[in-house]
């Protein structure tokens, strides 16, 4: 057959039945967009991963003269155990900057981050103890520094900032999670409509079918008008559902991004890969839902 | 042509064949009928030539292909050389004359300009040239019939089948086809045409193959419709 041909009757076919080609194309659209939502809520928790543990730090806390733990019990860190914790620092391997918060430096903070309140007043600078401030290469080495400074003399406790994060993250990837199966899902309906409207399609036209077996017809051409049906509805529905996710990335610039100032969002890069996967998708599913629903129905 | 050597065809969930143990020989050329009552297999015994169905035993050659061996993607190169043509017409209503006939040879990927040049050419042929543009449903029967027989035709098959063709027919329409089909004989295709149509088979005078529940009880050459003895 040739291209003019089959194209011609393709466009028969689309505008035959017109608001079934409709219906199928915002199915699509909606249920690629829903997966392209979840794609992005994958980039976004990435996204704010990066952000957050780029800034968070393992705090080293220095016995003071009110600290209880056991390895506090030779009274405060002495200034040649601090130079011994410093220069223990500075050769591990997974460390990348050491910062040594004094007492007046903590008070200091201390009094700004709670200025407005009652407890700034309490707080004496002997009260708050010295600190170092350590950033990791890879934030999720935490536990070679804590095992090699926890219970040594000198050293209060090691504080990692990430375990507060890892909650919160466990609860965007639960979310996460949430919007890739909804996707999935949706995008299987989608697969199961084209199906449908497929074997719909197969019936209305079973005298043009049934001719083009008689006369010698194989079976990919017989297939192949209805095989580009199902295609043109998933790129015209992915066309749709990449504005959509388009759109979404302006508001997202525009309206979300000043008021959340705490981190950062997904890029339009994130933007354009989700957008390709959704193509993937969308073809593959329509090729699958297709060949296997004309499998059934246009047997030679 | 066609060779039939001991095929017996039992349909699926049936226990009494349709067709049984028949071995029937037709030359390139030549113009069978094929008769018997009702539920004796001629059907069936199109269906087997088309391969729209497989014999149980027995082996079916056509235009040189082994059907028992021939793998389904190549159903469509029998087909080509095999043209049908049936009782119920089975033309496209919302296409005209023309892009009916134009239709088989689109599919068998003939260019603009060679349909262009065939179709005027067949469908004058079957006396049609003045209603190119007619849909179906502004034809009577057997103009239908004559579309569907230049349909069939189009693409020049070495072979053509017609199932009861006359069977919706009255008998002046039906006289008009039965000419058709012999001058498409004379030009070399070989027909075979099942039918109840005793006057016809009795002037044609054609080769005759009776069946009988799905066994061959005559083979008579320039036979009749009922065999007298
Ligand atoms: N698809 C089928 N499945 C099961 N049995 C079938 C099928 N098609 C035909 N038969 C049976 O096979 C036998 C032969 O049928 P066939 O259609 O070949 O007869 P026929 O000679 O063409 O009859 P008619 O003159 O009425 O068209 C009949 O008994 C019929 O019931
Ligand atoms: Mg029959």
């Amino acid at each position: 057959m040739r291209a003019g041909f089959v194209m011609s009757e393709v466009g028969i076919g689309l505008r035959r039945n017109l608001t079934m080609t409709f219906a199928v194309v915002i199915t699509v659209a909606i249920s690629l967009s829903l997966l392209g939502i979840g794609l992005l809520s994958n980039s976004q928790v990435r996204t704010m991963k990066d952000y957050w543990y780029d800034k968070i730090e393992v705090s080293i806390f220095l016995c003071g003269p009110l600290s209880e733990t056991p390895s506090c019990a030779g009274g405060p860190v002495t200034a040649e155990q601090r130079l011994e914790i410093q220069q223990d620092l500075q050769e591990l391997p997974v460390v990348q900057t050491v910062y040594y918060e004094s007492q007046s430096e903590a008070y200091q903070r201390f009094q700004e981050r709670f200025k407005d309140s009652a407890i700034a007043q309490n707080v004496t600078v002997d009260q708050l103890p010295e600190s170092f401030r350590v950033k990791l290469k890879d934030p999720t080495e935490f536990a070679v520094v804590e095992s090699a400074f926890s219970g040594r003399p000198g050293v209060d406790v090691v504080q990692d900032q990430r375990a507060i994060l890892e909650k919160f993250f466990s609860l965007l990837n639960v979310l996460r999670d949430g919007a890739l199966v909804i996707g999935l899902a949706s995008v299987l309906t989608a697969a199961l409509l084209i199906s449908n409207t497929l074997r719909i399609a197969a019936y209305n036209r079973r005298r043009e079918t049934t001719v083009m077996k008689l006369v010698g017809a194989s079976s990919f051409s017989i297939q192949l008008p209805f095989l580009l049906e199902g295609l043109f509805a998933a790129i015209v529905g992915w066309g749709i559902s990449t504005g959509i996710l388009s759109g979404l990335k302006f508001v997202v610039d525009d309206r979300i991004a000043p008021l959340l100032t705490f981190t950062n969002f997904f890029t339009w890069n994130d933007v354009w890969v989700a957008s390709a996967y959704l193509l993937l998708t969308g073809v593959v599913v329509s090729g699958f839902a297709s060949v296997l629903t004309l499998r059934k129905y246009l047997k030679v | 042509m066609i060779r039939f050597e001991h095929v017996t065809k039992t349909y699926a969930k049936t226990d009494k064949p349709a067709l049984s143990d028949v071995s029937i020989d037709v030359a390139k050329g030549e113009f069978v009928f094929l008769v018997g009552q009702s539920g004796s297999g001629k059907s069936t015994f199109l269906r087997l030539v088309l391969r729209e169905e497989k014999a149980s035993s027995g082996t079916i050659h056509v235009a040189g292909k082994d059907l028992g061996t021939l793998s389904n993607w190549k159903v469509p190169e029998l087909r080509k050389q095999v043209g049908t043509v049936f009782q119920d017409f089975r033309l496209l209503p919302n296409k005209t004359v023309f892009e009916n006939v134009a239709f088989a040879l689109h599919v068998l990927g003939h260019t603009k300009k060679e349909i262009a040049r065939e179709v005027p050419e067949i469908v004058e042929l079957v006396g049609l040239a003045e209603k190119l543009n007619r849909r179906p449903g502004e034809l009577s029967g057997g103009e239908q019939q004559r579309v569907a027989i230049a349909r069939a035709y189009v693409s020049r098959p070495a072979i053509l089948i017609a199932d009861e063709p006359t069977g919706n027919l009255d008998p002046g329409t039906s006289i008009g086809i039965m000419k058709l089909l012999d001058r498409i004989n004379r030009e070399g295709t070989t027909v075979v045409m099942a039918t109840h149509d005793s006057s016809i088979v009795d002037q044609m005078r054609k080769r005759v193959i009776e069946l009988e529940s799905g066994h061959v009880i005559r083979d008579q050459v320039r036979g009749v419709y009922g065999y007298t003895g």
